[in-house]
């Protein structure tokens, strides 16, 4: 359920964009999901809903998946994140804190926990359409 | 592109009424020691207390307070654990006892994602227990946190008093109140009264080495009777 947590930012900072943006009603609203956090694409949807505004009652939201990806900082090895490989102890970790990954991966080629998150940490707000007041 | 987590952060901690940084220039000068037992002094006075050990790499406060075996609960967010008194949040839920190996991005984005997904609860305090220096951590809860205040921490060496004259000077340049300086593990005699207060800050007070702390860490009863504990809650009515 701390995808509800998450929800609750995406929505809070879509309305600050739009007030900045100056738009009356949104229609689309673009969250990058990153894979090494694990959200539940379905919780987070729902929660969503719940937590929508009225200025964007009628919105769309695309949750659009980025695979995590990593770079050593030691060898230059890159590779990408596979759940599958992660325990359930540490899945746990990484989901709450993204940046626990450098406590439970360490870089396929040399062993080191010094890697980049290249791509895919966490959730980013991509973009807020709408309709400005005269459009 | 926008980051969904700046948003929520002062919401999280509406229900707190202050909000105070436990910090130094130095690591080793007692920090940790004393935001766990100003926490405890403050609950045990009655008020409703947070602790907040914001070191990701080298998290403390749970082995000066016997911390073990508990877990935050999770709902709409993370809601801490109620611990000894104290509402307690740190890394090692997630890290366990395994080294944190973290860079200063990955810190700042680390102290960001806790700080958007924890719920604190109505209190009346809650101490923030910083690792040392002006790093990540002290420039993200300065820009994230506008209402926090600093105690600071320092030996009599000059060596540990030079770097919190330096943070003194940033959080003066900032306009960040500094509730004011402990002189702690005074081993022989006081030396900072004078220059904090030449360098406009208020001198809280002094705590002395104490030998037989050490054989107390771990275990709240017997910190509490400690000569340490005892000269922390003289000091506790200025803050």
């Amino acid at each position: 359920m701390h995808e509800w947590a998450l929800a609750e930012g995406i929505v809070s900072t879509a309305v600050r964009v739009a007030e900045d943006e100056g738009l009356l009603k949104i229609t689309e609203i673009v969250i990058d999901i990153g894979e090494l956090q694990q959200v539940e694409h379905e919780i987070l949807m729902f929660a969503l809903e719940q937590l929508k505004t009225p200025t964007m009652k009628d919105a769309r939201f695309v949750l659009k998946p980025i695979q995590g990806r990593f770079r050593c900082r030691v060898c230059g090895e890159e590779w990408a994140f596979i759940p599958e490989t992660v325990d359930k102890e540490a899945s746990e970790a990484i989901h709450f804190v993204p940046e626990m990954a450098h406590v439970y991966i360490k870089c396929s080629q040399c062993g080191s926990p010094d890697f980049d998150v290249t791509e895919g940490r966490g959730v980013w707000l991509e973009s807020v359409k709408g309709l400005k007041r005269d459009e | 592109m926008s980051d969904p987590r700046i948003e929520v952060i002062e919401r999280r901690l509406e229900k707190v009424e202050n909000i105070i940084a436990v910090s130094s220039g130095k690591g080793g000068v007692g920090k940790s020691v004393v935001a766990s037992t100003l926490s405890l002094e403050l609950s045990s006075r009655g008020y409703s207390v947070g602790l907040f050990d914001l070191d990701f790499t080298s998290p403390s406060t749970h082995v000066i307070l016997g911390i073990q075996d508990v877990f935050p609960d999770e709902e709409y967010g993370i809601i801490p654990p109620l611990v000894k008194g104290l509402r307690y949040m740190s890394i090692i839920f997630y890290a366990l006892d395994r080294p944190a190996p973290l860079r200063g991005s990955e810190i700042s984005d680390a102290i960001i994602e806790v700080l958007a997904i924890t719920r604190w609860e109505e209190l009346d305090y809650l101490i923030i227990d910083m690792p040392p220096g002006m790093g990540d951590a002290t420039l993200d809860v300065i820009r994230l946190i506008p209402r926090i205040k600093f105690l600071m921490v320092s030996t009599p060496s000059k060596v540990a008093y030079e770097t919190v004259r330096k943070q003194l000077t940033l959080l003066r340049g900032l306009d960040f109140p500094v509730i004011g300086v402990i002189e702690n593990m005074v081993m022989h005699s006081l030396r900072l009264r004078s220059q904090v207060e030449e360098d406009g800050a208020e001198y809280l007070g002094s705590i002395n080495y104490d030998p037989v702390l050490e054989e107390a860490l771990g275990d709240i009863e017997r910190l509490k009777k400690t000569a340490m504990y005892a000269e922390l809650t003289k000091i506790v009515h200025h803050i």
